[in-house]
């Protein structure tokens, strides 16, 4: 055991698979020499050479096209995308050929890939740096999408999504890269896919949320029990297929739900979330859904922790779920 | 004297290689030298591609299957770049080459059932027809979109590089697709770590309505390849002795660790986009009269006639063959049964997750369709 923080753990789940399995390769923008640009691939091009960790020309679609054909040849390539708001040009290949690769060559051509990307706000990085796009990816039949929030399930989760069979979005929330520290065991270990994980358990309210916004999560269900509310909070960390059986027993307990994400509200995966509750729960509820999210808007740069649903908006979300 | 602003001033187009002259003679300089029973081979399966296109656009008037898209006019392109390729290369079509498929080993019934959707359709009917997949003999599955395979074939032998293989891929596309992002991307990565993809652009003239000046203002698509650092190579598309000639130098090219090669190979596309298209909308019929002249099949018919490798009743028996195979082919995929309904969930995922369980009971215990497009 030994603290790490998210980029330090990611590195070793990265250093940890290369080294087990010559199938593996690392490919982006600037991942090579500079260790990329949150540093988490940093030390790899060292140890595996230029071949393994590669560094790209700055083109998100040739980079995952070009995986996913190394991926049909039989190749296990890593990709990391810089920012998740630069993943655009590649949602053609992710969409139409890497998330459908296995189901129209009627299983002759499975794509395995994972595809590693920064996402989230409050780092002040505007528009282009701060997005949260899962729920755009979730919507894609054929993808898993994992969102941890600590070191100990980002590289659990990691080494998982590189031994799954399917194609995985692997989103970092970068606001806690360095922040989240952690006790994380050396050597090779696994977080399951679809498990969520109850970090507080309560009676009063369930929230749901992921990565970064867990510890917003946390800190307003610290301050709701000051208040005498008690809040169940449970870490999605893979956000699709999603662990609804966790969910939908700790509802069903609480009869209150509160969903927090950084995305925009509508269409977001909070209004997936609530809807697989209510059609599960609906005779159990004792309150109506609530979604803390961000807005229908662009992200904005100066003001961007009003944008965010932070502990202060969620704190009177839990409050008047449990009261109502 | 100050130098002026820099102008760009790009060389005359580079020729087109031709191998077969209007005489019966080959070229020497790019004589592939194949023997006379691979020239023949070849001529069959030309014949065999265009016998297929005539039967499955009959059918598909007839209201049979649903939809084909053609090869007529290129199949000396399709069929002759196909034929250069190593057992070992791996080829990435676009959507108009099942006789290349064909070629490389599929099997007809296969191919067939891909075309009804059928229970034996290896992709359960999940595709339109022509949108089938050969893993066994190097062929990647088809897809609609006209440039996404590019950079998957150029991915695909980069990776058999850093596995330490010998394996080049050579990529079909038409004219069209060098506008989208994938030509760009593919060319460039593949330029920029040497890797061995033949990309073989069938120049056929039209993307559905939009005629190649619509494409592109450069008078050749074989000059791009000079932006990534490429050879980029004119041929004659209906000739398949340089075909064959220009992709062999490109595999070598390869194998030499030289990296791509483009290749631009001038053909026509003689007949629609698909069964959905009626290029009468759009082009002028006398357009077709001069490559009717140069048609590929006739080219190597005359050459293999005056060789003596070839006569009339080659030539039917060989039509009489395929009629024959078709017709089986076609009664058993016609009475085959559509794909279960579970077939819907299967291969989304390697294993179906809790919600893809969740809609297939639902499906399976609810209301069945109405027989389909009655």
């Amino acid at each position: 055991m030994s603290q790490m923080n998210m980029v330090q753990a990611i590195n070793e789940a990265l250093r940890s698979s290369m080294r087990r399995d010559k199938r593996v390769v690392v490919l982006g923008e600037d991942v090579g020499k500079v260790g990329g640009v949150f540093r988490v691939t940093a030390g790899l091009s060292e140890e595996f050479g230029e071949e393994r960790v590669i560094d790209t020309p700055l083109s998100e679609n040739g980079i995952v096209g070009c995986a996913v054909g190394m991926a049909l040849y039989g190749m296990v390539p890593v990709v990391e995308i810089q920012f998740a708001d630069f993943i655009w040009p590649a949602y053609d290949q992710i969409v139409n050929e890497l998330a459908k690769y296995r189901y129209r060559s009627g299983g002759e051509y499975p794509a395995k890939l994972v595809i590693r990307t920064p996402v989230g706000g409050g780092i002040r990085g505007g528009h282009y740096h701060s997005q949260h796009p899962e729920a755009a990816f979730i919507h894609v039949s054929g993808l898993k999408v994992v969102c941890p929030s600590n070191p100990y399930d980002a590289k659990g989760l990691l080494l998982s999504a590189i031994q799954d069979p399917d194609p995985v979005l692997f989103f970092e929330p970068k606001r806690v890269y360095r922040a989240a520290k952690g006790e994380v065991p050396e050597g090779d270990y696994t977080v399951p896919l679809e498990s969520a994980r109850i970090v507080r358990p309560g009676r009063h309210v369930t929230v749901l949320a992921y990565g970064a916004m867990l510890y917003e999560a946390l800190d307003a269900a610290e301050k709701a029990s000051e208040k005498g509310v008690e809040a169940e909070v449970i870490d999605l960390r893979t956000l699709w297929p999603v662990d609804i059986a966790t969910i939908v027993t700790s509802v069903k307990h609480t009869g209150r739900l509160v969903v927090v994400h950084e995305a925009a509200r509508t269409c977001g995966f909070g209004a997936e979330l609530v809807s697989l509750v209510v059609e599960r729960c609906f005779y159990h509820l004792e309150a109506p859904p609530v979604r803390v999210t961000g807005f229908d808007t662009p992200f904005p740069y100066t003001l961007e922790m009003e944008y965010m649903p932070l502990s202060h908006r969620i704190l009177p979300a839990l409050l008047d779920s449990a009261r109502s | 004297m100050p130098e002026k602003t820099a102008t760009y001033r790009s060389d005359e187009p580079a020729k087109v290689i031709r191998v077969l002259s209007d005489d019966g003679t080959l070229d020497p300089r790019h004589d592939p030298k194949l023997s006379d029973q691979e020239v023949t081979e070849i001529y069959r399966w030309m014949v065999t591609t265009r016998q297929l296109d005539e039967r499955l656009v009959a059918l598909q008037r007839q209201g049979r299957i649903g939809f084909h898209v053609g090869s007529l006019g290129e199949e000396g392109a399709i069929i002759g770049s196909a034929f250069a390729m190593r057992k070992t290369d791996w080829l990435f079509p676009c959507y108009r080459e099942f006789g290349a498929a064909l070629m490389r080993g599929l099997g007809l019934q296969t191919f067939i059932d891909n075309m009804f959707g059928n229970a034996n359709d290896t992709v359960q009917g999940r595709q339109m027809p022509d949108h089938y997949t050969c893993r066994e003999v190097g062929w990647c599955s088809v897809s609609s979109p006209v440039g996404t395979q590019i950079t998957q074939a150029v991915g695909f032998s980069w990776g058999a590089k850093i596995d330490g293989k010998d394996v080049a891929s050579l990529v079909y596309f038409g004219d069209g697709a060098t506008s989208s992002s994938d030509f760009h991307s593919g060319m460039n990565f593949a330029g920029v770590f040497k890797v061995p993809t033949v990309f073989f652009c069938r120049n056929n003239g039209w993307a559905i309505s939009v005629p190649v000046e619509r494409q592109t203002a450069t008078r050749t698509f074989a000059e791009k390849a000079a932006a990534y650092g490429i050879p980029g190579v004119r041929v004659d598309g209906n000739d398949v002795f340089a075909v064959v000639s220009v992709v062999r130098e490109a595999v070598r090219r390869g194998e030499q660790g030289l990296g791509p090669t483009l290749i631009e190979a001038i053909t026509y596309r003689m007949g629609g986009h698909s069964t959905s298209d009626d290029p009468n909308r759009y082009r002028a019929t006398d357009e077709l009269k001069p490559w009717a002249e140069r048609d590929p099949l006739e080219r190597l018919r005359q050459y293999l006639e005056r060789r003596k490798l070839w006569d009339d009743r080659a030539e039917q028996a060989l039509i009489a063959d395929i009629d024959q195979r078709f017709r089986a082919a076609v009664a058993i995929g016609e009475k085959t049964p559509p794909p279960p309904l579970e077939s819907i969930f299967e291969d989304v995922y390697e294993k179906p997750p809790w919600h893809l369980q969740e809609q297939r009971a639902e499906l399976l215990r609810g209301p069945r369709a109405p027989s389909p497009h009655s």
